[in-house]
């Protein structure tokens, strides 16, 4: 198969120079479509009025005449253009050409059929030499695709060779043509519908063969955009590449950089983590503080991200790209948030603000606790306690407080060093330093914590004998074989007893319940002042803003689908759509792409809170990591 | 071609019609939602600023007024840019798929595409809306596990809410072709 179709290029088309094509003198009459009906061959394996898709790139459509290179999808009767090959070639080398390029890229590359873009009608012979390209490259069904030059009137069809035999008895078919933006296409990555929640997410993907096949057949095709205009290859290509491969320097010098630079920081972060998990900090005073500090937490976090980040395994696919993109972003923007805090406070001399205010502030605090306790241990909202118990836990508390207020008097000297300390750690991050602060608010607080626990324990333990008293009352017992109520008989000096302690649990219950109310709302403004650091702090660890950015600026590459516009049409030609990419909304991609944060948030439904607060329970409002149980 | 009817809505409101015929296999109907009157908004520009200079003449606050200006326009804008749909369009075609475009008056196009593939039917369908029963036009999506069950109802022209009149007039060209593409697809 040695032809050169040169010769017959230069009797019809003329020309064999690259640069100038001029269009062939002679008309051919252009065949109109046939309309659908009739269209069909009787004996054909095609249903009656079928229509075909071509999926043809905007980037061809100005290009000179040659062959359509692409893909056929048979399920979806749609042939992919990828590529024009333009005259002249050597039918061997294209074939060359697409086993090449059907080995590197497992798609199945063949030559579809003819593109035409001319000046005006064709001459017959050039017509025939066309069809006679499709006895070399024969494919079912071969596409004829025509365009005058400076108009919009384009005209297409796909025949079916009955072989040299019945050459009249082609069926033809009509063929719409779908534009599409070669790049966009390529660079985008379709995001297929959320899964309904009681399905599995892979149930859908089975159903969104059609488009999807478009999308993954040009992505996978890098290989055959390699060669531009410029490349002194035997087979000349257009595409959205051919004027040349686009590239920027500094993210060709980034790439060749970031090789070494990861290597580096990878070893240098393997040491840092080998170092925080070395025994030392493994014994028990040490390992139950750093459960306790968030500060740990979010350090940990970080270590475990940038380890991520700087791994030197490239990621396996794009949504493991995309986070560590993420991550990178998230790290970078928190640092500088962190800087910018820093040279605040430095400008304005906060800091020594900050430590020449705090052991006023403490005081005060103090101060405010004592008058309250004085409250309570009078006359509290008109109330009458049992005066004995009220002094017994009043003054119980106001010596934790006098306790809590020598060690801050103690402390006072280095507090100033310790703050600017701290405030030099903002440098890791805006994320630390808001740990560290929401750590700073739970020591300066521990006072009010402890007393929480010592006024809920107290609450506990006369809940716990109230109960059972009660059942006593009743003449009932709880069984703790079988978990439940039975009844029982009890002597009359354990009724006695049981009785008397009932009476003395009830008369004390509302100076208890009175100290634990008190308290618990004391804890729980704490909590609520935690609990927001806390969600900032996760805001700012999950947030995905690559995404966002790139959702931002390059809408096209994270797509949710795609939406058709019909171009001008008239009648007797083919109808043309122009197909654009759906870009993804905003909530999508937060939740697709949100990175996974510490997990500390409290698992607890408001019904479970208010029955724990009502019977005394402890409530931790958020687990560490693993190892708390409520 | 193109041809435009008018039709109500079920609170009364006009409504247009517009369907362009492409080719047999390609059809577009756009809906026209009743625009927003002059009456209304005078309406609640001077609801809001009466309120705004009540509160002024009580608390003596000048800025009252100047947020109250400043609450009318991003109200207004808002409601234009996310809330207010002036046009909703239905293109099917054949062997492709549906979409449905809403366009809000802001000029802000929102644009959903359904393949073919995952369309089972489009269907006429009752619904309880407030105090009255109406009737909307829906496309049934197939179950991928089932091959005839339905796994979601999509329903159409939402904010334009057409009566019965105007969805039979699409639902018999939708049917079409419909009809066309699943004798078409069935062939061997």
């Amino acid at each position: 198969m040695g032809l050169v179709f040169r010769g017959a290029a230069e009797a019809g088309l003329g020309a064999a120079s690259a640069a100038d094509r001029p269009g062939p003198p002679d008309a051919v009459p252009n065949p109109t479509p046939t309309p659908p009906a009739e269209g069909a061959d009787p004996g054909s394996s095609r249903g009656p009025g079928m229509v075909l898709k071509a999926f043809f790139p905007t980037c061809c459509a100005s290009a000179d005449s040659g062959l359509l290179v692409g893909r056929w999808v048979p399920e979806q009767s749609s042939a992919v253009v990828l590529a024009v090959v333009h005259f002249p070639f050597i039918p061997v080398q294209v074939k060359e050409l697409l086993a090449q390029v059907q080995q590197a890229s497992q798609v199945g590359v063949t030559v579809l059929g003819t593109w035409c873009h001319r000046r005006q009608e064709l001459e017959e012979s050039l017509g025939h030499f066309l069809e006679g390209l499709g006895a070399i490259f024969s494919h079912k069904p071969w596409f004829q695709l025509c365009r005058e030059r400076g108009s919009k009137s384009w005209s297409c069809k796909a025949t079916h060779w009955r072989g040299p035999a019945s050459p009249a008895a082609s069926g033809e078919d009509q063929v719409m043509l779908i534009f599409y933006d070669q790049r966009k296409v390529l660079l985008s990555q379709l995001h297929p519908p959320m899964a309904l929640p009681d399905r599995q997410a892979g149930d859908t993907t089975a159903s969104a063969g059609g488009l999807a096949a478009v999308f993954d057949t040009v992505a996978r095709s890098e290989a055959l955009f390699q060669s531009d205009r410029f490349n002194e290859g035997p087979v000349r290509l257009s595409h959205w590449q051919s004027e040349g491969m686009e590239a920027s320097i500094l993210v060709e010098l980034a790439k060749w950089a970031a090789g070494p630079v990861c290597l580096f920081l990878a070893c240098l972060l393997s040491l840092i983590s080998a170092a925080s998990s070395c025994r030392v900090f493994k014994l028990w005073p040490l390992s139950f503080i750093w459960s306790k500090l968030s500060t740990c937490e979010q350090l940990r976090h970080r270590l475990e991200q940038l380890t991520l980040i700087f791994s030197t395994r490239k990621a396996k696919n794009p949504a493991q790209l995309m986070r560590k993109a993420n991550m990178l972003v998230s790290v970078l923007l928190d640092v500088a948030l962190g800087l910018t805090l820093l040279s605040w406070l430095h400008r304005k001399d906060l800091i020594g603000q900050l430590a020449d205010a705090l052991i006023p502030v403490a005081d005060h605090v103090a101060e405010e606790l004592q008058h309250l306790l004085q409250w309570l241990m009078g006359a509290p909202a008109g109330l009458k306690m049992n005066r004995a118990l009220d002094q017994v836990l009043g003054r119980f508390f106001l010596y934790h407080i006098h306790l809590w207020i020598s060690y801050i008097h103690l402390m006072s000297p280095f507090i100033e060093r310790i703050l600017w300390h701290v405030g030099l750690s903002a440098c890791l991050g805006l994320t630390v330093a808001l740990s560290i602060l929401s750590d700073i608010i739970a020591l300066l607080t521990f006072h009010i914590y402890c007393f929480y626990v010592y006024g809920a324990r107290l609450y506990c333990l006369k809940i716990h004998g109230l109960s059972s008293l009660w059942r006593l009352f009743r003449g009932k017992k709880w069984n703790v074989l079988r978990q439940r109520v039975d009844s029982c008989s009890y002597d009359l000096d354990q009724l006695f007893i049981g009785t008397l302690l009932f009476t003395i649990l009830v008369f004390l219950l509302p100076t208890t319940a009175l100290y634990y109310l008190v308290f618990t709302l004391l804890r729980l403004l704490v909590v609520a002042v935690q609990g927001l650091i806390h969600l900032l702090v996760d805001l700012i660890n999950s947030l995905p803003l690559y995404s966002l950015g790139l959702r931002l600026c390059r809408p096209y590459r994270l797509a949710a689908g795609v939406k058709f516009r019909v171009l001008e049409h008239e009648t007797g030609r083919p109808l043309r759509l122009l197909m654009q990419i759906n870009p993804l909304p905003y909530s999508r991609v937060v939740h697709t792409y949100r990175l996974p944060t510490c997990g500390c948030h409290p698992k607890h439904s408001w019904g479970s809170l208010c029955r724990k607060l009502f019977f005394g329970e402890l409530i931790y409002p958020w687990r560490q990591r693993g190892n708390k149980q409520d | 071609m193109e041809d435009e009817q008018s039709f109500s809505d079920i609170c009364g409101g006009r409504l247009a019609l517009q369907r362009r015929f492409y080719s047999p296999s390609c059809l577009e109907f756009c809906l026209s939602c009743p625009r927003i009157t002059l009456r209304s908004l005078t309406a609640v520009t001077c609801s809001v600023w009466l309120a705004a200079y009540g509160l002024f003449t009580l608390c003596e606050n000048s800025m009252i007024l100047s947020a109250a200006i400043f609450i009318t326009l991003l109200g207004l804008l808002g409601y234009l840019h996310f809330v207010k749909i002036d046009h909703e369009t239905l293109l099917i075609i054949d062997s492709l798929g549906i979409q449905m475009t809403s366009s809000y008056a802001s000029g802000k196009e929102s644009t959903t595409f359904i393949e073919m593939g995952q369309v089972n039917d489009v269907v006429i369908n009752e619904a309880i809306y407030m105090q009255k029963v109406i009737y909307y036009l829906c496309i049934l999506l197939k179950d991928p596990m089932e091959p005839h069950g339905i796994s979601q109802v999509v329903p159409l022209f939402q904010s334009a809410k057409p009566r019965l009149d105007c969805l039979i007039e699409v639902y018999r060209s939708c049917q079409d072709i419909l009809a066309h593409q699943k004798a078409t697809s069935t062939s061997p």
